[in-house]
C-alpha cells in the first residue's frame, strides 16, 4: 500500500509549519532573555523548559492523573450528551408536534454561553464529578441536537419520493432513507459536541476541581509556574488533535461513499 | 431482436385495454391554475410522451399519476383503481436521478427487492440482471458520486425496472445528458420497453425524442395547462430521424409547440 506516501508532502508541510512556530517562540524567548529584554523572562519560558515541565509532571504521576481525570469527565459527559442529543434530535425531527414544542425552548437556551450556568451547576451538584459531567452534557448537547435535527429535517425530498415509489413504508423510509441521509450531519454534530466538551471542561476545572488539566493550569498559576501552565495547554492541544484525527478517520469509514466523491 | 416486426404484431392502440385513465383532472397551486380538465386514456403497454413548453404542467401531471401530488379536481385511475399515494406498481425515473448516494449502484438497484423482503442473494441476482440490461455490468460496486450522468440515469432506470412495476413514469430522464448519450439511452429505452412491455409515460421537451420513442404523443398547451392534441405516430421502429414521415411529423409538432410558446411570450 502506498496510502501513507500520498500524505507525505502534507506531513512534511505540517512539520515545517510547526518547526517555524517553535523557532519563532524560541527566538522571542531567548532573544528577550539575552538581548532585547522587553519583559520579565519568567513570563515566557522556552519550548525546552515546557517539555521539561511535562517530563517532571509525568515522573511525579500528576500529569497522567490529570489527563485521566479530564478525559473521563469528557467521555462521560459527551456520551450522555450524544445519547440525549441524537435521540431527541431524531424524535423532534420526525414528529412535528414535538418540534413545535421543543424548538422554541432550545432556541431560547442555545444563545446563552454554557459557561454562564457553570456557577449554578456547582451550587446544584457540588464540586464533585457530577457538576462537571452535568456541565459537559449540557454544553455538548446543543450542537449534537441541532445538527441531528437539521440532518433529519432536510433530507432531500426527491429521495423520499424515489423511495416511496419503490414501495417504502414509513418505517422503511426512516431506516433506509432518513437515517442514512442524516448520518453525515449527525457525525458532524458529534464532532462539534466533542470539541465543545473539551473546550468547557478546562474552564470548569479552573473553577471547581482538584484534578484535571484545567486544575493543573490553574494550580500552576497560583505558584507562578509559567512553563507548567504552557505545558498544560500543550497537552490539551495534543490530545485534542489526536481525538480529532481519530474521529475523522471514523467519519471517513462510516461515510465511505462521501469520501469517494471527493477522490 | 427485430423491433419493427414485433411492434407490428402488437394490437392497435385503440384496441388495447386502458391502463391509466385520467378523468377531468385539474390542479391548482394557490391561485395558479397549473392544469385544467385533462382527459386522457393510456392503453396497456403503450409508450406515451408528454410534450410541451416549460410550465405547461407535464411534471405536475406525471407527479399526480405517481401519487406524489393529489389532483384538485377529477381523478386518476390505474388498473381501474384511484391513485391516492405512491406505490411500487408505478416506478419513477427522475431527471435528477435521485439515487441514494450512500448505496452502491448494486445496492441502489436492490432497494425495491429489499423492501419486498427478498433474500440477499435474490436481491443481488435481480440487481445484477437489471444492471446488465442497462449496460452497467462491471460497475456494480461504484457509488453514484463516481458515476457519470448517463451512468447514473442507467442505474436509476435499472432500479425502477428491478421493482417490476407495470407503469414506468419518466420525467425528462435524459434532459441533463449530452446529445450522444441521450440517443444511445433512447435506443436502449426502446429495447427495454420492447422486452418488458410496460406502460411508459415519458415527459420531454424534445420533439424528436418524442417522435423517436412514442406510440402516443400528447401535446400540451399552456395557461392554463391542458391537452392540445394527441398524435399516434404510425411509423415503424426503428425510426429514422431523416425519414420523410419523421420530418413531416416533426414539423407539425413544432408548429403546435411554438404556438404555445408564443402565447407565453405575449402574456
Ligand atoms: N409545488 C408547486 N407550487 C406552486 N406552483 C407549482 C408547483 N409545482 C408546479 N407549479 C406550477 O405549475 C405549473 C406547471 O409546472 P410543471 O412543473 O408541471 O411544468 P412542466 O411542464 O413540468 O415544466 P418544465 O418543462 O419546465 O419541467 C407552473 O406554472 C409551475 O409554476
Ligand atoms: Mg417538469
Amino acid at each position: 500500500m502506498s496510502g501513507w506516501k500520498k500524505h507525505l508532502p502534507g506531513l512534511a508541510g505540517a512539520l515545517f509549519s510547526i518547526a517555524i512556530f517553535l523557532g519563532f517562540w524560541l527566538f522571542i524567548s531567548y532573544g528577550n532573555r539575552f538581548w532585547f529584554k522587553w519583559f520579565n523572562p519568567i513570563l515566557l519560558p522556552t519550548p525546552m523548559e515546557v517539555l521539561q515541565a511535562g517530563v517532571n509532571s509525568y515522573r511525579s504521576g500528576d500529569l497522567q492523573r490529570d489527563i485521566w481525570a479530564s478525559l473521563s469527565r469528557v467521555f462521560q459527559g459527551f456520551a450522555l450528551a450524544s445519547v440525549a442529543g441524537v435521540f431527541l434530535g431524531v424524535a423532534v425531527g420526525t414528529w412535528k408536534p414535538l418540534e413545535r414544542l421543543v424548538e422554541p425552548m432550545v432556541e431560547m437556551l442555545r444563545p446563552i454561553p454554557p459557561l454562564a450556568f457553570l456557577p449554578m451547576m456547582v451550587l446544584w451538584f457540588g464540586i464533585g464529578e457530577l457538576s462537571k459531567i452535568a456541565f459537559i452534557t449540557y454544553a455538548a448537547f446543543f450542537p449534537i441536537f441541532t445538527t441531528t435535527l437539521e440532518g433529519i429535517k432536510y433530507v432531500d425530498p426527491l429521495l423520499i419520493r424515489a423511495a416511496s415509489s419503490l414501495g417504502a413504508s414509513r418505517m422503511d423510509m426512516f431506516r433506509h432513507v432518513v437515517l442514512p441521509a442524516a448520518l453525515p450531519a449527525i457525525i458532524t454534530g458529534l464532532r462539534l459536541g466533542f470539541g465543545l466538551s473539551f473546550f468547557v471542561i478546562v474552564a470548569a476545572e479552573f473553577i471547581a476541581a482538584d484534578s484535571g488539566l484545567g486544575y493543573l493550569i490553574n494550580d500552576a498559576r497560583t505558584f507562578f509556574l509559567v512553563s507548567q501552565m504552557l505545558m498544560g495547554a500543550a497537552v490539551i492541544g495534543i490530545i485534542g488533535f489526536f481525538v480529532n484525527v481519530g474521529l475523522r478517520a471514523l467519519e471517513g469509514r462510516l461515510l465511505r461513499w462521501r469520501v469517494s466523491v471527493r477522490a | 431482436m427485430d423491433i419493427a416486426t414485433s411492434l407490428d404484431a402488437a394490437p392497435d392502440l385503440a384496441m388495447r385495454p386502458t391502463k391509466i385513465s385520467i378523468r377531468g383532472v385539474g390542479k391548482v397551486f394557490g391561485d395558479n391554475v397549473a392544469l385544467e380538465k385533462v382527459d386522457l386514456d393510456l392503453p396497456e403497454n403503450s409508450f406515451t410522451c408528454l410534450l410541451g413548453p416549460s410550465g405547461c404542467g407535464k411534471s405536475t401531471l406525471l407527479n399526480m399519476i405517481a401519487g406524489f401530488l393529489k389532483p384538485s379536481s377529477g381523478q386518476i385511475l390505474v388498473d381501474g383503481k384511484e391513485v391516492t399515494a405512491p406505490g411500487a406498481d408505478r416506478g419513477v425515473v427522475f431527471q435528477e436521478y435521485a439515487l441514494f448516494p450512500w448505496r452502491t449502484a448494486l445496492d441502489n438497484v436492490c432497494f425495491g427487492p429489499m423492501l419486498k423482503g427478498k433474500s440477499k442473494s435474490e436481491q443481488r441476482a435481480i440487481a445484477m440482471k437489471h444492471l446488465a440490461t442497462v449496460g452497467l455490468a462491471g460497475h456494480e460496486q461504484k457509488y453514484p458520486g463516481n458515476l457519470s450522468g448517463g451512468m447514473k440515469q442507467r442505474v436509476a432506470i435499472a432500479r425502477a425496472l428491478a421493482n417490476d412495476p407495470s407503469v414506468l413514469l419518466m420525467d425528462e430522464p435524459f434532459g441533463a445528458l449530452d446529445a450522444q448519450t441521450r440517443e444511445v439511452l433512447q435506443e436502449e429505452m426502446l429495447r427495454i420497453w420492447e422486452q418488458d412491455r410496460k406502460t411508459v409515460v415519458f415527459v420531454t421537451h424534445s420533439i424528436s425524442e418524442a417522435i423517436f420513442l412514442a406510440d402516443r404523443i400528447v401535446v400540451m398547451g399552456t395557461r392554463p395547462g391542458c391537452v392540445k392534441e394527441v398524435v399516434d405516430p404510425q411509423l415503424s421502429h426503428p425510426r429514422e430521424r431523416t425519414d420523410a414521415d419523421f420530418i413531416a411529423l416533426e414539423r407539425h409538432l413544432k408548429h403546435l409547440v411554438r404556438a404555445e410558446v408564443q402565447k407565453l411570450g405575449v402574456h
